[in-house]
């Protein structure tokens, strides 16, 4: 335990914390602005999926990352109009919804990974880019201001996703179809629109968010993101549907993340406890939302659709 | 009528749009899609044991179903399929190592059992957590079944590991070969039809005749209904919650049990990941209660054509080199279309004035 604490360790751990937050970050902020306007979009992971896989397939074949990004957010989109079809203008039942996304990006994530690369080959990462003056403050610098520019964004999207919801017209109208849609149609706000423009920016940021988890791992498999995104709209539970909480939440589960990576490497976990090991942040997903299911006021319309009478 | 008839074309349609992106999946990948089916079917249906392990693989889709459907009617969105049978399967499991000499009779039974307790707490669970402290119960199914994976993985690289794998130093995650005396009996020779499926078929029509021929069901649908018009009338929602996802979960347990006492190897295995245990049941089981109508005893058929889309998934890899995920794929838009689909909506948010089967039409509710 005590080589846990030495700087140069924590200074790492902590690095590796926000690197690992940037994917949950980018997801959770996505869900955030979906289930503010009403709409649980449960099919984050199988959009995550997809969008890795299309990402790290850009980077095989092309070798440039950007293009990557943007193949990723792209997907994101298109996978946001199949979602606000199913939704919004069908009015499904999310929940179920969602675990359709979900399998149906699981199975063609897979069969495409399998017919079009087979077997796993590395790919560049994403590169660090030291911000400047910054990233030369002791260690404090190393750990925040030597990372990669989709970990910034991640983090300058939250004050961004926060502006959107409390000071401009489309973030009003997002609150107001989230909490009483009746009462935003009366005043002409139009429900479905706002819905739909609200899960498009959602699926684009999970898209980013595959984009993110694989391009900063540098290489893809099937089921890469073993739940990741599920636990990305838990996070939105947790951050109690404001950005800055989800960034906490998003922040605890980098840090727990990365701390059992370390504590693996220095063998304070012992190798045949990594199975147990591995089960800390579900299980602390599953006692947050026990202390905090009574606390937070959820969206009042959050999955209920919409219809018109 | 018409409603009824537009509900009878949703499983059929859902085919058909799950068919087409099959087929030109297929085109895309550089196969012909007419061989591709002539595969799926001769790989479903070609012969008598491919027959039965179409069955076999329908299985525990059955169970997982037929428990879905439990809990769906009682509004309750269980999505912790994937938990509740591994749950089954290590309960089970630690029975059969701990009374290998009981006489099949005995233990054959007593497997199933212990796979039943080993789901009902995995779904008592998150049913408590929903009735009790609020928590949803589709984020807390889900958070359980990422931590019993790592559990199993936990179980299966450790404490019962195969001891041969420790010696060989290859260290492959499975239990050592259980005993005999627990293995399902085959009910054909020369397949791999074992009692599991009339095990799974008789399961299906008990959760039918709980949902609509006791009071137990009645008071479960009445909640699933109305929740206030049920506390009215002096249903405990809380208990009956609870009661739900138990039941649910029970079968998914059985569903584990079937898989690990049904297998060729006779032992747990895994790769590490749930699917590499269960093959998606607990997801693919949602899959075909969909597609059954939210009905335990439609939910048999349905699972048999996902158990020939998987079988034939893998015959189609052996052929045509296509991957077997395309299965799942596939499962994903049979979701997403059903759930599109007006008249399924309506199953879902249903009256408790239907008795199902004998009166279908009655199901086609009108929608909101």
């Amino acid at each position: 335990m005590g080589d846990f604490f030495t700087l140069s360790v924590l200074v790492a751990t902590a690095a590796s914390a926000i690197r690992l937050a940037t994917p949950y970050l980018l997801a959770s902020l996505g869900e955030t602005i979906g289930q503010r306007s009403g709409v649980l979009n449960l099919g984050v992971d199988g959009v995550m999926l997809l969008s890795a896989f299309f990402s790290y397939w850009t980077v095989l074949g092309t070798g440039n990352l950007w293009l990557a990004v943007l193949v990723g957010l792209v997907v994101g989109l298109a996978m946001g109009v199949l979602y606000g079809v199913i939704t919004v203008r069908l009015s499904a039942t999310q929940g179920i919804s969602g675990i359709g996304i979900f399998i149906f990006g699981l199975g063609l994530s897979d069969l495409l990974f399998r017919q079009l690369v087979g077997t796993p080959k590395p790919v560049r990462r994403l590169p660090n880019v030291d911000v400047p003056i910054l990233s030369d403050i002791p260690h404090l610098g190393e750990a925040l201001f030597q990372r990669n520019l989709l970990t910034y964004l991640a983090f300058l999207l939250v004050p961004a996703t926060a502006l959107l919801l409390s000071r401009t017209t489309f973030g009003l109208n997002i609150r107001s179809v989230g909490e009483n849609p009746q009462a935003a149609d009366s005043l002409g706000v139009s429900v479905e629109r706002t819905r739909f423009v609200a899960i498009l920016i959602g699926n684009a940021m999970a898209g980013l968010a595959g984009a993110a988890l694989v391009l900063q791992l540098g290489i893809f498999q099937p089921n890469l993101t073993q739940g990741l995104g599920f636990i990305a709209v838990a996070l939105v539970y947790f951050g109690a549907w404001r950005p800055v909480g989800v960034m906490g939440g998003a922040l605890l589960y980098g840090l727990v993340n990365a701390t059992v990576l370390q504590w693996k490497a220095l063998g304070i976990i012992p190798v045949s406890g990594s199975d147990l090991a591995n089960m800390a942040p579900a299980v602390l997903t599953i006692l947050a939302l026990i202390v905090l299911a009574r606390r937070v006021h959820a969206p009042a319309a959050l999955t209920k659709p919409f219809t018109r009478h | 009528m018409l409603k009824a008839v537009l509900g009878a074309l949703v499983p059929l349609l859902a085919a058909v749009v799950a068919f087409a992106f099959g087929a030109i999946m297929l085109l895309a990948l550089g196969a012909s899609p007419l061989e591709g089916l002539n595969a799926m079917l001769d790989g479903a249906f070609g012969s008598g044991s491919r027959l039965a392990a179409t069955a076999v693989k329908a299985t525990p889709l059955i169970l997982v179903g037929a428990g879905i459907t439990i809990a769906f009617r009682t509004s309750v969105i269980n999505i912790g399929g994937e938990s509740q049978i591994i749950a089954g399967a290590l309960l089970s499991t630690v029975v059969a190592l701990t009374l290998p000499d009981l006489p099949a009779f005995i233990l054959v039974p007593l497997v199933l059992l212990a796979g039943a307790a080993g789901g009902a707490v995995l779904g008592a669970i998150p049913g408590a957590l929903k009735a009790y402290a609020s928590v949803n119960e589709i984020l807390s199914t889900i958070m359980l079944n990422l931590v019993m994976v790592q559990f199993m993985n936990f179980l299966l690289r450790g404490p019962l590991i195969d001891p041969f794998e420790l010696e060989a130093g290859t260290r492959i995650p499975q239990t050592q070969r259980l005993s005999d005396n627990a293995a399902l009996p085959t009910l054909i020779d020369g397949t791999r039809l074992h009692i599991g499926v009339p095990v799974a078929i008789i399961a299906a029509v008990a959760a039918y005749l709980i949902l609509w021929r006791t009071p137990t069901g009645f008071r479960l649908r009445a909640v699933g209904h109305s929740p206030e018009a049920a506390r009215a009338a002096g249903i405990s929602v809380k208990r009956n919650v609870t009661l739900a996802m138990a039941l649910s979960g029970s079968l998914a347990g059985i569903a584990g049990s079937i898989l690990v006492f049904g297998s060729e190897g006779q032992r747990m295995v895994t790769d590490g990941s749930a699917a590499g245990f269960t093959g998606s049941a607990g997801f693919n089981g949602i899959v075909a209660a969909l597609f059954g109508g939210l009905h335990p005893l439609w939910t048999i058929p349905s699972a048999m054509l996902f158990g020939a889309l998987l079988t034939g998934a893998t015959q189609l890899q052996r052929v045509l080199q296509v991957p077997a995920a395309l299965a799942v794929a596939l499962n994903g838009i049979v979701v997403i279309f059903v759930i599109s689909s007006t008249p399924v909506r309506g199953w879902l948010q249903r009256s408790l004035a239907d008795s199902g089967l004998f009166s279908r039409s009655s199901n086609r509710v009108e929608a909101d």
